[in-house]
């Protein structure tokens, strides 16, 4: 049985330091919850509040309606996932995933069965009889998965699970853990700091700075309309031009480095004044005009060819720089010191208000709970 | 630029050799002798000496008696030790460094002292055993086996406390978040997931303790009364024969190499069979525990430490009596002291001059085998891996005989000297600085020397610029340790000292043994206080409020 979570106005102290002020949050059941922010932003600390191994200073913390603040860690029926494994090394690893059955006084046909199961499905039954010692990086996860998972929990954890693999490993146990949550259907939580794993495994994430939740939503609503610009600098690479909004009638005009004015018909209706705003304009949303073309005048300073992209740095009249994104082309690559002229996916970009605060374009959904926004 | 290498090579090779030699000379050479003594009656081979042990049940008896102390004692240190590293690491506990430098204490009072103090506070007479009988309580009689395990048991947890304590430090704190995650907490938890994780250590301290008790010839002897153990008769058997024949004094010895081999050997069985490594990343934090729970944690704690402790507060307070002759009478002075100062004025002279020598021997040797056995590892060097080992298994009393038939006569005539008492303690003291130094050693990463040497240094001045300088803080601090078991040595210094090469421990057994028991509390009283100023001095210089092993 899933349950969905509920966080209202969490505390959290150590000593005098308040790292968590008021964070209040809804998981779904089933869901698969992200919890991403830079290095020491407190999700570890949320998770461990969560798992019952932090006070709560403040606050309520619920599964379903049955409020948990003070309950037991060990009736909480949680499966936990640690970034270091926590794999007991004295035991094998078949009596490393038993040994939470044990626990249960369940039968041994049971445990028996309910061991094999989630050994077969994460692909480890023929280490049973090893040693935790003698596992690789990426087959100790998985034990730790098994372990987790087979007291059938209500809710998983797992904090930062994959940062002791190597990049390769990390992107196949990434699609590993997706599977088994989607098979198990449990609700889940998850720590990163990495934004591409976040994107790659979650239904929703939620961003976290300093101790805040900033914006709550599924990773196309992250990438695609972030709710700040810290959200548009921390997930995805973006290009941040400080500009003014002119409001002409009807129309709302942004004016790009070199004087170079064009319509924006996205912006809310109650923001189109006159006022300095700040753009977050990602690589790709930036396309070169063909030759004679109007559009922003930009000089290369370098192209780096990757593949299928080549990535373009540029620099403005201004001397702003930028970077832009274009589908490598089979003709030559453009010569640094060439000047070229851009184009703007004018429907793709996010204008933030001066302080970076507040996205003024249309579309931003936030699932944040109370949130004054 | 070959020539060059070779040479400095050949360094190396000439310290190992050295090494080497030495070992055959104090070590494998006695060994033999003492062998040799055992099978060898007035130039014809017999096996007499082993014959006349096995065919009196009393001799016989004595192996069995001193290997039910040791398990008793053994059982009882893991018993109290287990769940008091437990409790001490997990759980916030008042006056905690307090409680520790206590524990440190109690194992490295010098061995006797307790089973004297436990005497008048619990015998016959005593001063309990009154006090409880004025209420009507009847203590049993703690002379014998009772008294025996009790007095070892409370003198040698702390061995087991100050190991367990290191392992549960490398213990990961997520190992026991998973557990409770999985429904498994509390006591429930330090049987199931603490206990088998700290098993290897739990294991090697078992060894150390029983070898401890089936070694200790102090305690039985006082406290034992008609209950003989095995080292009494070695003792006993020694100072029997007179003259140039030990015959039946080197079979005994050679019957309890026997003996501890075996329990050795039984142990490395059962230590392989639990092999894993830990390390943590987040080790456990102490957590305060919370009401009636806190206060049981406190009163198991401190009436442990408390009572294994009293025997040394006693001694302390009874070198203030008053004496009469070889009697307490009431009143305090100052007498014993001056009594103390004036007679065997060599023991405290002697105690620092062969303990220093000592430590420096066995601090430089330790450090030369530890680099030759981490950084060198070939076939002479692990010869002397395994030699420099053996001392940990032989009973003192043994390697003091050894000792004694080996250098009695010219042209190695040392006995009577100082400079056989240097050698046998740093037989005896070397392979625990090994081990610490070899531990250390083996964190510094050999890429640093490699970096030296690519930088143009010599592999000789890498080694005194770099490697032992990395090693300093370690060294120093099982140095530390080390002299404190050094100046409280008593098993083997008992059988080759004389007037002139007393110390201070030797002299708190003479003066128990004639029954001059201020005096002896006030030797005592120094040689406790000269300990607790080399651990102030351990604290100081590491900078840490934990002492380890
Ligand atoms: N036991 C503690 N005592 C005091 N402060 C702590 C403690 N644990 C964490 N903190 C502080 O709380 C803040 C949040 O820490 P937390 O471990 O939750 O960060 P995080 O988001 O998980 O970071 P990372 O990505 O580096 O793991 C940090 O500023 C940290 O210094
Ligand atoms: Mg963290």
């Amino acid at each position: 049985m899933s349950v969905n979570i509920t966080i209202r106005d969490a505390v959290k102290k150590y000593g005098s330091n308040t790292i968590i002020t008021d964070l209040s949050l809804d998981i779904k059941e089933g869901e698969f919850f992200t919890l991403l922010g830079p290095s020491g932003c407190g999700k570890t600390t949320l998770l461990r509040m969560i798992a019952g191994f932090n006070s709560i200073e403040g606050g309520d913390f619920y599964f379903n309606d049955v409020r948990i603040n003070d309950m037991d860690p060990v009736k909480r029926n949680i499966g936990m996932v640690f970034q270091n494994y926590a794999i007991f090394p004295n035991l094998t690893v078949e009596k490393n995933v038993a040994f939470g059955l044990k626990n249960r006084k369940l039968s041994k046909d049971v445990i028996v069965e309910k061991t094999d199961k989630f050994l077969k499905l994460m692909k480890i039954e023929e280490y049973r009889d090893r040693m935790p010692e003698r596992l690789s990086g990426g087959q100790q996860q998985r034990v730790a998965l098994a372990r987790a998972l087979a007291i059938t929990p209500d809710v998983l954890l797992m904090d930062e699970p994959l940062s002791n693999l190597d990049a390769k490993l990390r992107v196949e146990m990434r699609t590993v853990i997706k599977e088994i949550q989607n098979t198990v259907g449990i609700t889940t939580v998850y720590v990163t700091h990495d934004q591409e794993e976040a994107m790659a495994v979650s239904d929703r994430i939620a961003v976290m700075n300093l101790g805040d939740i900033q914006q709550i939503g599924t990773p196309k609503a992250l990438y695609q309309r972030p709710a700040n610009l810290f959200v548009a600098t921390f997930i995805g690479r973006t290009n941040i031009i400080k500009s003014t909004l002119h409001a002409e009638g009807q129309k709302t005009f942004i004016t790009l480095p070199g004087n170079h004015r064009i319509e924006l018909s996205t912006i809310m209706a109650d923001q189109r004044k006159d006022q300095e705003v700040i753009l977050s304009i990602r690589p790709e949303e930036l396309y070169l005009k063909p030759e004679g073309e109007d559009g922003v005048k930009a000089i290369i300073d370098d192209a780096v060819f990757l593949g299928l992209n080549t990535h373009y740095f540029v620099h403005f009249e201004s001397g702003e720089k930028a970077e832009i994104i274009q589908e490598s082309q089979i003709d030559s690559i453009l010569e640094k010191g060439s000047v070229i002229s851009l184009g703007v996916k004018t429907q793709k970009i996010n204008v933030f208000d001066k302080d970076g605060k507040r996205n003024l374009v249309m579309g931003v959904h936030n699932d944040l709970v109370g949130g004054a926004r | 630029m070959s020539r060059e290498k070779s040479k400095r090579k050949d360094v190396w090779k000439l310290v190992s050799l050295l090494v080497i030699l030495m070992y055959a000379l104090i070590l494998v050479y006695p060994l033999i002798r003492l062998l040799r003594e055992s099978v060898i009656v007035e130039g014809q081979f017999s096996l007499q000496g082993f014959k006349d042990f096995f065919s009196k049940p009393y001799y016989v008896r004595s192996i069995g008696n001193s290997l039910k102390v040791s398990l008793a004692a053994t059982a009882i240190s893991l018993a109290l030790g287990v769940p008091l590293a437990y409790f001490y690491q997990m759980y916030e506990i008042k006056g905690k460094s307090l409680l520790q430098v206590l524990v440190i204490l109690c194992s490295m009072s010098a061995p006797f002292i307790g089973a004297y103090s436990w005497i008048v506070l619990l015998g016959r007479s005593g001063v309990f055993t009154k006090l409880l009988e004025s209420i009507g309580i009847q203590v049993g009689s703690i002379y014998g086996f009772s008294g025996i395990v009790l007095v070892l048991s409370l003198q040698l947890f702390p061995l087991v406390f100050l190991y367990l304590c290191g392992a549960l430090k490398n213990v990961d704190n997520s190992l026991l978040e998973a557990s409770v995650n999985m429904g498994c907490s509390g006591a429930k938890m330090f049987f199931t997931v603490v206990i088998p994780l700290c098993m290897p250590t739990i294991i090697a301290a078992s060894l150390l303790v029983f070898m401890r008790a089936f070694a200790d010839f102090g305690t039985p002897l006082l406290i034992g009364e008609g209950y003989k153990t095995f080292p009494v008769i070695i003792y006993d058997a020694y100072f029997a024969e007179t003259g140039g024949d030990h015959t039946f004094g080197a079979a005994v010895s050679v019957i309890g190499i026997f003996i501890t081999a075996a329990i050795f050997l039984f142990q490395s069985w059962i230590s392989n069979r639990h092999h894993f490594t830990m390390n943590a990343m987040h080790s456990i934090e102490r957590k305060k525990a919370k009401g009636f729970k806190n206060v049981l944690l406190h009163i198991y704690c401190w009436a442990i430490v408390g009572l294994s402790f009293m025997p040394q507060v006693y001694v302390i307070y009874s070198s203030f009596q008053k004496t009469s002759g070889k009697l307490f009478v009431p009143g305090y002075s100052l007498e014993s002291y001056r009594f103390a100062f004036t007679h065997l004025k060599k023991a405290i002279p002697n105690t620092f001059l062969i303990g220093i020598a000592a430590l420096a021997l066995v601090v430089v040797l330790a450090i030369l085998i530890a680099y030759l056995v981490v950084r060198r590892a070939n076939v002479a060097n692990k010869v002397i891996d395994t030699l420099s080992m053996v001392p940990y298994i032989i009973p003192g009393s043994v390697i003091g005989i050894a000792l004694v038939l080996s250098f009695s006569k010219r042209p190695l005539l040392l006995s009577g000297t100082a400079a056989i008492m240097v050698i046998a303690l740093i037989i005896r003291r070397i392979p625990y600085t090994i081990r610490s130094s070899v531990a250390v050693l083996q964190q510094i990463p050999i890429t640093i020397e490699e970096a030296a040497i690519s930088l143009g240094a010599s592999k000789m001045k890498t080694f005194f610029t770099i490697t032992v300088p990395m090693m300093g803080n370690g060294i120093i601090s099982g140095a530390i340790l080390s002299w404190v078991t050094i100046i409280t040595e008593l098993s083997t210094a008992v059988i080759l000292y004389n007037a002139n090469t007393i110390t201070l421990t030797l002299a708190v057994y003479t003066y128990v043994s004639r029954g001059s028991y201020g005096i002896a509390a006030a030797y005592a009283t120094i040689l406790t206080v000269t300990t607790i100023l080399s651990l102030l001095l351990y604290m100081k210089l590491t900078g840490n409020k934990e002492v380890s092993l």
